[in-house]
């Protein structure tokens, strides 16, 4: 298991995604897995950069841990701002015409579509969010 | 890093996304589309050499449609795999003209 930890601001995103590429790339992960990997964890890592302390600061962690059979990758994102569950939120209407089309859900709605499990939990005053993907 | 490439000619604009469309870039495509637009009835946006998309990127295709709404079209051409999946799992498919 690798770990980052740093604060979480939206100005370290890039961070984030290279070292997260970096794991995958050196696991043999496909391209187009790694960046449907990246698409969830800009939206997860960009909420709690912009929700989890606000107005204040505070630092996520992100793990990644790789597996062998099946080939797959486990990503968990923590912090220890306010406790938010982000998939309790509804998905949003996307059969609405375009005139009245909000973004807002939508990462969330991408984050569940693009990962094969994704749960959410509160434990030791951390927000824990654990993504799950095979290739 | 995203490059934008933008050619306007009468009332068709086109704009080639060369590199990746994320919470970073995404601000300044807004900017360039918010510049550019004015009697604009054709926008094209060429997504061939763009490698990702993110929701904030997809926030701004969604400010393009409206932008240009009653005086204008907006078509995607060129997605590839990566994007045209972001595009169905988020019911963009449906609302956008993809080519």
């Amino acid at each position: 298991m690798k770990e980052l930890k740093l604060e979480a601001a939206v100005a370290h995103l890039d961070k984030v995604l290279a070292f997260i590429d970096e794991e995958l790339g050196a696991a043999g992960c496909p391209m187009k897995t790694q960046m449907q990997i990246d698409v969830v964890v800009e939206e997860v890592f960009v909420n709690v950069a912009s929700y989890a302390y606000a107005p204040g600061t505070g630092d996520a962690a992100v793990a990644v841990e790789l597996s062998n059979a099946p080939a797959g990758v486990t990503i968990t994102v923590s912090d220890s701002g306010r406790p938010y569950n982000p998939l309790a939120r509804q998905d949003p209407d996307i059969t609405l015409p375009i005139e009245q089309r909000e973004i807002g859900g939508l990462g969330v709605l991408m984050t569940k579509k693009l990962m094969d499990e994704v749960a959410y939990e509160y434990r030791d005053s951390q927000n824990i969010l654990t993504l799950k993907k095979s290739w | 890093m995203l490059k934008i490439h933008k050619t306007i000619k009468n009332t068709e604009a086109v704009f080639e996304l060369d590199g990746r469309l994320d919470t970073t870039t995404a601000p300044e495509l807004e900017l360039e589309l918010r510049q550019s637009l004015d009697g604009v009835e054709n926008l094209i946006l060429d997504l061939e050499k763009l490698e990702y998309i993110s929701s904030a990127g997809l926030r701004v295709l969604l400010l393009a449609v409206k932008l240009l709404h009653n005086k204008g079209t907006m078509k995607v051409v060129h997605a590839n795999d990566l994007v045209m999946e972001v595009f169905e799992v988020t019911g963009f498919s449906d609302i956008l003209t993809i080519e």
